[in-house]
């Protein structure tokens, strides 16, 4: 059958410039301080980036398929064979959500309302898997549960 | 009153209640956050993370359920700033136990934060996931869901697969798709499981929700991944998959999954990828999406990124499956046009395909070469690296002069972690498709001249080899290195390959004979200074030291005027501290003094050297009609077919290099005397009394072979070889050789003397020591040559009858 070639998202990141991080779910196992390396060195590899680099960076054995948006990294790490195109489109659709959810969200929002911005990505993306794409959708059942607090 | 199941006193119960109203509120989340941020230096976060973090763990004592949620949430928000927060973690499944859905929702959060499976307490949560996977409220069931599709352990897939299963069936649309990607975390972890989710598949392509559709394709492909069963009990889904394509594409604007005018590009791109696992390897299937295939590729709208991810995978899905050829050329066309694309990502993606695809679609691609080579120049490091070695597998004796002129040009430009790959590419390239002599010694030259310090070193001696191989380009070989370290001797590898040719051909360079160009006047005593000034320069390694000295020996048979300098060089280094240095210069200094009658012998101009594919990584290709394609890739070592074709190897053998060498070459072997050294060398030898066998009786030649083991190194083999006439007559300028099959290495010592006395009254002595490593059965093949009765006499033979002590 030919080797097996595994595709998914290992993690999502969100960090600022200064390497704070935002958001980190992971997908994959790691340990506390593999996965503190891990921040740092994709902090490390992605803030040298600019405008002349492509938004795709071999990161160990994946890549990280990464888009900046105001002073917010927002990377996704994948495996080698996944499509980079695609994800760089699943990052924008779920940078449109947040901005719709938040009403032209900015950085704080995402510190104040930490909690809320996993249950956006735990809407979106499930089991390393893009689980739901349309923003009305998503931002359907994010009111809903919304209202349940 | 009772609490925890205890009878409590009045005075109990009014003493807790002071206590909890004497202590304040925790304060909430918000607050916590605006105040960590004031802190202005890191130790001022710490002492405020600390004093919470105390203040929770007391309110955590306390058992109090109002604040608990609070309290979790404050205590997330500092392990996301790297602050250790696991005692928080028996406090998560308290909140998942609640029944309020504040609470269960931060209790999961912090599940999924704090907690994976190698705690124990994990498993604590099985339970309480259970329950809500059954709970009335959907968005209940689907925070477990989501829950366990995160991070659900072996142990828990297995336990609450059915409940997961029996999601998967539901008409809820919300949960069937966080049920069908659970599922897909449960076969992750549990691949045997997947049997028990097979017949909830019957109908998730029926699905009009576009959500569940999609992660009914990512369960079906998991699926099929993982299981050949699966894979051919799904082909069946085919049609049914190209359909649904179909109507997306056709489809007017769906508003609720539309991107950029596309409806829902990333169901697209996971169809295609579905359909590309069905379709590799079946020609019915791949014949049932051609059509589709061919549709997609030309109707989808390419401004946007969206689209191209589309087509992406639409390339992707055909290269892989078995399309027809005019669909293969469109996708190359596309990844053609994706190269123009001003978007450097789209080009990226464009080059890593083209590459996987330039082996099994080389005409299509050598289409695109020119934008390719273009691609040199692009700014990101990521994009000019798949061009460089795009471009080297494009290379073929057609466009051979075209493409060098870029490719010595880009060396020139790129970046030094470029420069060696390119060297190596460069070389290869230049000699499988050199179209003269002349020209590859050119462009070598270039080579050098421009990276020559990023040259890989094991390049010199193939360099040499080629070198050695263009006769007639000698002396204008000689000439052009010799001008370009006159400049500059700096870069090691070119000084090297000059030092070795002015050794070899010193003698054409001062002489002037060059044909292919103007030839230079030059003295033996500037040669001589250039290689002087190389020995003395501490830019030079102690290889090329070795290189230079040597050089300069060799001259001293080639030049006529100089031979007296050359003899003071010599005699200085050989107190010099570098070992390798005076070992040379000692053995130079006998030759002169000692064994000056050999000396012109000894220094003989080289003879052309085979090739030969070694040991190890080499850059040497074996031209047997392969295409190599990327240089960078390293030959892995020959050792699997060598086994079995030992009888091959023989043959081969005695025309190529496992005959040790009588010329001496740079590595000088000491000329060993029979007698007084033999001794020395064999050391403590085990006699061990292995039987000694006749290698050889033919025409009055006899050769007897006797063993010995080494007791330090038990792969050697000390063979001691004599041999007697029996003839009336002597055998003079007898020469024994030998060769032995490629997992030995054999050092044959010098013979005692050269002549076979007749009627069997002396006989020459010769040492053999051979190393097995992998004490495989010892085979050998001599090869004897002498004069005899005024004619010269020469015989192959195989020796098959070692005793098996002496190589086992």
């Amino acid at each position: 059958m030919g080797k097996l070639r595994r595709r998914r998202i290992r993690f999502i990141l969100i960090q600022n410039r200064a390497g704070k991080t935002r958001l980190a779910k992971w997908y994959m196992q790691f340990d506390d301080d593999e996965k503190q390396k891990l921040i740092e060195e994709v902090h490390a590899v992605v803030t040298v980036r600019d405008a002349k680099h492509t938004n795709f960076v071999e990161f160990r054995n994946f890549k990280i398929i990464y888009r900046r948006y105001a002073g917010l990294y927002f990377c996704i790490c994948v495996d080698v064979n996944d499509n980079n195109l695609a994800y760089l489109e699943a990052i924008h659709n779920f940078v449109e959500v947040l901005n719709e959810y938040f009403h032209n969200v900015c950085e704080l929002d995402l510190v104040f309302n930490f909690y809320k911005v996993y249950t956006v990505v735990d809407e979106m993306f499930l089991a390393g898997e893009i689980r739901e794409t349309s923003q009305t959708k998503v931002l359907k059942q994010l009111l809903m549960l919304q209202s349940l607090e | 009153m009772y609490l925890a199941g205890e009878a409590w006193s009045p005075n109990q119960w009014i003493t807790r209640q002071f206590l909890v109203l004497r202590m304040p509120a925790p304060i909430r989340l918000r607050e916590l956050i605006r105040t960590i941020r004031t802190a202005r230096t890191q130790a001022e976060e710490r002492e405020m993370i600390q004093k919470e973090c105390a203040a929770i763990r007391s309110s955590f004592r306390e058992e109090d359920n109002t604040y608990r949620c609070r309290n979790v949430a404050k205590l997330l928000y500092m392990h996301m700033l790297g602050y250790p927060a696991h005692f928080g973690q028996l406090e998560c499944l308290k909140l998942i136990a609640s029944q309020k859905f504040t609470d269960k929702r931060i209790g999961y959060l912090g599940a999924m934060l704090l907690l994976d499976e190698r705690q124990d307490v994990h498993l604590l949560m099985t339970n309480c996931i259970k329950n809500d996977l059954n709970h009335s409220t959907q968005y209940v069931q689907g925070l477990a869901l989501c829950t366990l599709g995160c991070m659900g352990s072996s142990e828990m897939c297995r336990d609450l697969a059915g409940e997961v299963e029996k999601l998967l069936k539901t008409s809820n649309s919300y949960l069937r798709k966080k049920a069908a990607l659970c599922a897909v975390h449960v076969i992750r972890k549990v691949p045997e499981l997947m049997e028990m989710f097979l017949p909830a598949t019957k109908n998730l392509l029926n699905e009009k929700n576009h959500g569940v559709l999609h992660t009914s394709v990512v369960l079906l492909t998991e699926m099929c991944e993982r299981s050949p069963d699966m894979l051919a009990h799904f082909r069946k889904l085919v049609p049914q998959l190209v359909r649904i394509l179909k109507n997306l594409i056709m489809s007017g604007y769906s508003p609720e999954h539309d991107v950029s005018g596309i409806s829902d590009p990333f169901l697209q791109v996971r169809i295609l990828r579905l359909l590309r696992i069905l379709g590799r390897n079946d020609d019915d299937s791949s014949e049932a999406m051609n059509d589709i295939l061919a549709q997609v590729a030309t109707n989808t709208e390419t401004s946007k990124n969206v689209g191209n991810a589309i087509l992406y995978e639409t390339v992707l899905t055909i290269m892989d499956i078995k399309s027809e050829s005019g669909l293969r050329v469109l996708a190359i066309n596309i990844l053609g046009r994706f190269l123009l694309n001003n978007d450097k990502n789209i080009r990226y993606v464009a080059l890593t395909s083209l590459l996987k695809t330039v082996q099994t679609d080389h005409n299509a691609v050598q289409r695109h070469r020119s934008t390719i080579v273009d691609c040199l120049k692009d700014l990101d490091v990521s994009i000019k690296r798949r061009a460089m070695e795009l471009s080297f597998a494009l290379v073929n004796g057609n466009n051979i002069r075209g493409m060098m002129k870029e490719l010595l040009y880009f060396l020139d430009s790129c970046e030094p972690e470029f420069k060696a790959d390119c060297a190596s590419g460069i070389f290869l390239a230049a000699e499988k498709y050199a179209p003269s002599k002349r020209w590859h010694i050119d462009t070598i030259m270039r080579v050098l001249t421009t990276a020559g310090s990023y040259v890989r070193d094991d390049a010199v001696p193939n360099l040499i080899q080629l070198i050695t191989n263009s006769v007639e380009m000698h002396a204008y070989t000689v000439q052009r290195l010799y001008k370009a370290i006159l400049g500059d001797y700096s870069q090691q590898p070119l000084v090297q390959v000059a030092a070795w040719c002015i050794g070899e051909y010193g003698d054409l360079l001062v002489s002037g004979q060059c044909e292919e160009e103007e030839p230079i006047q030059v003295t033996e005593d500037e040669v001589l200074d250039i290689l002087e000034s190389v020995l003395i320069s501490n830019m030079s390694t102690s290889v090329t030291r070795g290189y230079a000295l040597t050089a300069i020996m060799k001259l001293s048979t080639r030049f006529t005027c100089t031979v007296n300098r050359i003899k003071k060089v010599v005699s200085i280094y050989g107190s010099s501290i570098d070992v390798e240095l005076q070992q040379r210069a000692v053995e130079y200094n006998a030759l002169f003094k000692k064994y000056d009658h050999m000396r012109s012998a000894l220094l003989e101009r080289m003879p052309v050297m085979e090739k030969v594919t070694t040991n190890g990584p080499t850059e040497i290709v074996q031209t047997n009609g392969e295409t190599d394609p990327t240089p960078l890739e390293t030959k892995p070592p020959p050792s699997g077919p060598q086994p079995t074709s030992q009888a091959n190897d023989l043959l081969d053998l005695l025309g190529g290099n496992d005959i040790t060498p009588v010329i001496p070459t740079a590595p000088t072997s000491k000329p060993a005397s029979a007698g007084g050294e033999l001794l020395d060398l064999l050391g403590d030898i085990n006699l061990t009394g292995i039987p000694s066998i006749t290698a050889y009786s033919k025409n009055g030649l006899k050769i007897e072979f006797t063993f010995e083991r080494s007791n330090t190194n038990p792969s050697v083999t000390v063979i001691t070889i004599q041999a007697s006439n029996s003839t009336e007559l002597d055998m003079t300028d007898f020469v024994f050789q030998a060769a032995v099959p490629k997992t030995f290495q054999l050092q044959l010592l010098s013979p005692s003397s050269s002549i076979v006395p007749a009627f069997n009254t002396g006989t020459i002595t010769q040492v053999i020591k051979v190393l097995n490593p992998q004490k495989q059965q010892l085979r050998m093949r001599i090869k004897l040559t002498y004069n005899h009765k005024g004619s010269a006499m020469q015989d192959l033979a195989e020796v098959n009858n070692f005793p098996p002590q002496s190589w086992q």
